[in-house]
């Protein structure tokens, strides 16, 4: 049982090292953005360890930037982080019911899209798991942000952009083996794909933030899938 | 009105982590509603695929290489590498593609 934690702990780590990478590209941009709102190094480095989320801290940055009121902020950050809500959902049905209330806090502060990506493509989701990966992850992105205020501009803008992919390509690989299994989920990413294309190009929907567009396509798309599709229970056996 | 930039995190930090724990703690139970549990399944799935598609195009200096990566990380994907190889190899193609191209 004891080996088994370790195990588990060993390989959330395996999984949190490209999350780490990733996310160090995307936070350094991050402390740019707090830079340029007239915050210090550590004031962005801990934003970054308290609240884990890109969209977030952004739209956070630049409301502060704008000397916007706390309760603007509030609400905006509620918005930009919806779909936080929804992959909380999912995951209490991921881990076991027994599961004590201080490790659902504490995997509660960790939900971000990577960690809940990797999350929700185990069978059983032990909370050391989650601490394995969060090991990695965490620290590339306080660090990340700390030395985006720093050095600004001088990371070469060609490592950036290649590091920027990270992200995707996890998401990719949590996705795509379950679509290879299962018609409808490879359908349903096709049409997401296609309805997301669409969302984000069409003139009409420019005035909705991207993190609202994200929960409005998930929820409609996949309430829709839930009423056309139904998942027939031996398949959730054979997961379990 | 001059504000504490310590409020600001704090106010930040508070909203997101609500939104994160309170079903985490709030729901205990496995949910028998096959509805809500097909939902939920699609869910995760849907939402990566969302925020994937067309954000990739836009993450990159060129649309180009960020197409590729997509490209490249379906098909390593499908062909079974790990999350970490999928990952790794998107960024190569990406730093390759845009040394070519650029």
């Amino acid at each position: 049982m004891k080996q088994n934690k370790k195990q588990q702990f060993l390989e959330g780590m395996k999984d949190g090292i490209p999350i780490g990478l990733g996310y160090f590209a995307v936070s350094f941009t991050l402390g740019i953005a707090a830079k340029n709102a007239g915050m210090t190094a550590v004031q962005a480095a801990v934003t970054s360890a308290l609240i884990n989320a890109s969209a977030g801290e952004f739209i956070g940055f630049t409301l502060i930037a704008a000397n916007a009121g706390y309760l603007e902020v509030m609400i905006m950050e509620a918005v930009a982080n919806a779909r936080y809500l929804l992959m909380s959902c999912a995951l209490s049905q991921k881990i076991n019911p027994k599961t004590g209330l201080l490790h659902r806090m504490l995997m509660g502060f960790y939900v971000t899209d990577e960690i809940f990506g990797v999350s929700i493509a185990r069978n059983n989701l032990e909370p050391v798991y989650s601490y394995g990966v969060i090991s990695m992850a965490a620290p590339g992105w306080s660090l990340g942000t700390f030395l985006g205020v720093l050095l600004g501009n001088i990371m070469p803008s060609r490592l950036t952009s290649a590091l920027s992919v990270a992200l995707y390509g996890m998401f990719a690989a949590v996705f795509v083996p379950p679509a290879k299994k299962n018609k409808v989920v490879a359908g349903l990413i096709g049409v997401s794909f296609l309805a997301s294309y669409i969302v984000h190009k069409a003139a009409v929907f420019a005035e909705i933030s991207s993190g609202i567009k994200i929960i409005l396509l998930t929820v409609i798309i996949s309430l829709a899938a839930a009423f056309l599709f139904p998942i027939k229970e031996e398949k959730e056996e054979e997961k379990a | 009105m001059v504000h504490n930039v310590y409020i600001y995190i704090m106010v930040m930090a508070l909203t997101t982590y609500g939104i994160r724990v309170l079903p985490l703690t709030l729901i205990r139970k496995q949910i028998t509603n096959i509805r809500i549990r097909s939902f939920l399944y699609y869910v995760p799935y849907v939402t990566l695929a969302v925020m994937t598609f067309p954000s990739i195009l836009e993450a990159t200096k060129s649309p180009l290489s960020g197409a590729a990566a997509l490209v490249a990380a379906l098909w390593l994907a499908w062909r079974g590498k790990s999350l970490f190889q999928v990952s790794v190899f998107s960024c190569v193609i990406v730093f390759i593609l845009e040394l070519v191209i650029l």
